[in-house]
């Protein structure tokens, strides 16, 4: 259901731009308007979600430990799993966003075959699938700057042909964008293949992987298969960043159709579960020090409770404490000092 | 024990295949032996909480107040500015499915919305719903879904299926934590005055009297001196120790679990004799009488009011600063709370041991240390005499506190103590241990009579790794830091691995600590005979006709 209507979905935004340019002329509208309306829905969207969340305070800290605290001379602290200065948390945080630590700590349950029991087992494929989708998209949104800039940075032009080692072509195959597509279809077969994922998957989650797909597939068809031209692309985007875009007529649908996926893809951002890439930088379970009994932490809306008080205690129990010999704040008076006191 | 409770062989057949409907078309069928007694209205009224009331769980009718809806929806409103963790589990959750088969609770009932996954999305459908545009807009398409009657009893039911003990959010990418979901839906179910039971009765006992079983001063009193008489009968030693003393340099709080019943008592006379023999300068509180706190499976707001106490009750008797017994959430709260809910603590110092002069950095601020950092303190400067041997009929295994372990991070401290306190001690296996730790089953306040199945499904994880070292070992004694679990633990042993037993670390430490002026002991903290022990001997020879 969640799958159909994702995939569906996706092949209506295939069909907009080719109609909308091919059929309706609208290659201004497709090649101008929209990538900058969504840029700007990607920049304010993500400006907007980001304030929110840090707008709302960390009462608590709360840190999730995930190894030996810091404490006791001679016993060995685990530094990025326990953090306890800023420092640690920074190394934390790095090994959580560039290397995903706790994805790698991944276990798999397995039900003995007797039936009786269970046990444990390694699962890393999600691990290295995630870092491969992560990476390959970073390398391929790097690779894009060759269209932004004239001429083309040195850094970008290394990763280039660093991507492009195999030579097994004209033009070269990269290797990022090779293994984003093999990632996508593992995320995807994962998904639907396996009950549980397929159990709590919405089309929410199946969505963005084929908007990804139909983005990487349509740049590799251009790439390797149909061509395009280079250089009135070049003039576009770097028209689109001096603001002074010129859309030629040497442009294929082909690439509008990739330019309104990223588009729909930056407008869709803020609003879904790809803010996971700012969110992580903000969980407090993550990015908090384990030092709240060395350090206070305050809450900002801190308020009093009225608690039962040791007065009030006393008040109630203080005949059966004295009679069991527990010493009191103020004792009563004795039958002695009553009379004296009312002999006064 | 329940009469109805399947037998282990059957509960343990765990189906793990999903169902045909989708979760959200398939509403919680609530099923007795899974769940607890509601709150009574005289305890939640004793609190001043919301809509208090007699209900029952199996009534048609809850007795909920017209406006809920509305209630619910401004508690979560007022829950998102107030928590950014509330706002970032809702947001960044990408249903990767890492922590699906994390649970305890999954792992024992195959029930998908035990998947931590699914019931944070029972919130989180509500929030996307309210709170989202997405979810505004698309409805279903975005996983999102109205609060109705049925959605509140699917909350009541699974958010009173988890037990905080954050195994979850270890193995989240984005660190999303379902004790802190199911902490604030817990309030948002109170807010209705949907507590249940076993939590209510005890908050509303500790809040008044002083501790979760609502033992009076005196009695309180009795109970820790009848466990001196049992240590003088295995030592010779009488210990007598003060309460409410004014001028002592520690105050120290135990959970009341550790001077009510069997086999926490043991660990408690471990503390006892551990403290007499270092002629420690300390206190017990009857007002402060509960290192535990109920509150925190209630709100944010009760488990402040509950741990006020604390702080309370050090200023009044002038201590220096708190010792605090081997108790998990109790630790959790401490570590993680205390001081920010009620400190600053000013009028305590920097913790300092007077038997090694060191001093807890650690926790130069909330001013309290944990017994175990205090006695691991004693072993690495080597201040204990210790007799290991003592202990060398029990093959000993260790289970992790979720909160110590998750919470706090004291991995150890406590293995350290049983290192030197035991010869024979063999660890699980390391899926199972330190901060992959599984739950007993019961935390989180769910440890009734009347929820047995679901105890003994939770605890299936845990007791599935003992029986492991049982088979290859000879385990016979399970070793726990905390209060519940030696509440929980003995039942689940019972059930799944019997013939193993639980004890707390200070009650290992105590059969091994060589006590000044002791006569030979003949007995364990148990008042069992020792093995091999003089007695033993001699009525061997003495009983040889028999």
């Amino acid at each position: 259901m969640g799958i159909l209507s994702a995939f569906i979905a996706v092949i209506i935004l295939i069909l907009v731009p080719w109609a909308g340019v091919g059929g309706l002329g609208l290659a201004g509208l497709f090649g101008v308007i929209i990538p900058y309306g969504a840029i700007a829905l990607f920049f304010c969207g993500i400006i907007i979600r980001v304030v929110r969340w840090s707008m709302a305070p960390n009462p608590f800290r709360i840190p999730t430990t995930g190894g030996q605290q810091a404490g006791l001379h001679g016993i060995r602290q685990s530094r990025f799993d326990n953090p306890f200065t800023t420092f640690q948390v920074m190394g934390r945080m790095a090994f959580e966003v560039l290397l995903f630590r706790s994805l790698f700590r991944n276990l798999s349950l397995r039900v003995k075959s007797s039936g009786q029991g269970v046990t444990y087992a390694s699962a890393k494929w999600l691990w290295l699938f995630a870092i491969f989708f992560h990476y390959a998209m970073l390398i391929t949104v790097f690779r894009h700057l060759r269209f932004f800039v004239n001429p083309v940075p040195w850094p970008v032009r290394m990763v280039e042909n660093m991507d492009g080692w195999l030579q097994t072509g004209i033009p070269a195959i990269m290797i990022s964008g090779l293994l984003l597509i093999a990632a996508l279809i593992f995320l995807l077969i994962r998904r639907i293949v396996m009950p549980k994922l397929r159990y709590i998957s919405l089309m929410n989650d199946f969505f963005p992987l084929f908007l990804l797909a139909a983005i990487a597939g349509t740049g590799a068809l251009m790439r390797y298969v149909t061509g395009t031209d280079i250089t009135s692309v070049k003039q576009l985007a770097m028209g689109l960043i001096s603001f002074d875009p010129v859309v030629s007529d040497g442009i294929g649908s082909l690439f509008f159709i990739h330019i309104f996926l990223v588009s729909f893809l930056l407008a869709y951002f803020p609003f879904s579960k790809l803010m996971h890439a700012a969110g992580i930088f903000f969980s407090p379970t993550r990015d908090l020090a384990n030092n709240s009994r060395a350090v206070r932490h305050e809450n900002p809306w801190n308020y009093p409770v009225r608690f039962h008080t040791y007065e009030a205690y006393e008040k109630e129990f203080g005949k059966k404490m004295t009679e069991a010999g527990i010493p009191l704040d103020h004792p009563p008076e004795t039958s002695a000092e009553k009379e004296q006191k009312s002999g006064q | 024990m329940a009469s109805d409770l399947p037998d282990p062989g059957e509960l343990s057949q765990v189906d793990l295949t999903m169902p045909g409907t989708g979760w959200m078309d398939t509403p919680a069928r609530i099923r007795e032996g899974m769940y607890c007694h509601g709150a009574r209205g005289k305890e939640i009224a004793a609190l001043g909480m919301p809509n208090p009331r007699d209900w029952r769980v199996e009534d048609a009718d809850w007795k909920l107040p017209p406006d809920w809806r509305e209630i619910v929806l401004d508690g979560l409103s007022e829950r998102l500015d107030r928590f950014r963790s509330l706002r970032i589990f809702m947001d960044t959750c990408v249903r990767c499915g890492a922590c699906s088969d994390k649970c305890h609770f999954f792992i024992g009932s195959g029930d998908p919305k035990n998947m931590p996954v699914l019931r944070a999305e029972l919130l989180r459908s509500v929030y996307r719903r309210n709170f989202t545009t997405a979810g505004k807009i698309m409805g279903r398409m975005a996983g999102a879904r109205d609060l109705t009657e049925t959605v509140l009893r699917e909350w009541w039911y699974y958010f009173f299926q988890c037990t905080e003990c954050r195994r979850c959010s270890l193995f989240c990418p984005y660190g999303i934590d379902t004790a802190e979901i199911t902490i604030i839906a817990r309030e948002l179910l109170n807010l209705l005055g949907l507590n249940i039971d076993w939590i209510a009765s005890p908050v509303a006992k500790c809040h008044h009297v002083g501790n979760h079983i609502g033992m009076e001063p005196q009695t309180m009193k009795e109970s820790i001196e009848f466990l001196c008489d049992d240590i003088e009968e295995i030592t010779g030693i009488r210990i007598t120790p003060s309460f409410n003393r004014k001028g002592a340099e520690i105050l120290f709080i135990t959970s009341s679990g550790d001077y009510y019943a069997e086999p926490g008592i043991f660990t408690c006379m471990g503390y006892l004799m551990l403290f007499h023999q270092l002629g420690l300068d300390y206190t017990w509180s009857t007002y402060a009488a509960e290192g535990g706190n109920f509150g925190y499976f209630t709100s944010h707001e009760t488990a402040k009011l509950l741990n006020a106490k604390l702080y309370a009750e050090a200023k009044r008797l002038g201590v220096r600063y708190i010792v605090g017994g081997e108790c998990g959430h109790m630790w959790r709260v401490i570590n993680q709370y205390m001081d920010t809910m009620n400190g600053p603590p000013d009028f305590l110092e920097t913790p300092v041991s007077p038997v090694t002069g060191t001093r807890f950095d650690h926790a130069a601020s909330t001013r309290a240390v944990h017994i175990c950092e205090f006695t691991a303190d004693l072993l690495i400067h080597d201040k204990l005499n210790l007799d290991p041997g003592r202990n060398d009929h029990l093959n000993i295994t260790f289970h992790d506190a979720c909160n110590i372990a998750r919470g706090m991070g004291m991995l150890e401290e406590p293995r350290l103590i049983i290192r030197n306190a035991c010869n024979n001690f063999y660890e699980m296996p390391e899926e199972t241990i330190r901060e992959h730790t599984f739950c007993c089953g019961s935390g989180a306040g769910l440890h009734a009579d009347e929820d047995m199945e679901l105890r003994m499904r939770g605890g299936f994880a845990r007791a599935n790794a003992v029986r492991y070292v049982k088979n290859r070992h000879g385990v016979n004694m399970l070793a726990c830091i905390c209060a519940i679990d030696r509440s929980a633990l003995p039942v689940l042993m019972k059930y799944w691995v019997p013939e193993v037993e639980v004890a707390g670390v200070h009650e290992l430490l105590a059969s091994a600590l060589i006590m000044d002026g002791e006569k030979e002991r003949t007995m364990d903290i148990r008042g069992q005979d020792l093995p091999g022990g003089v007695k033993d001997e001699e009525s061997s020879v003495k009983g040889e006709g028999n």
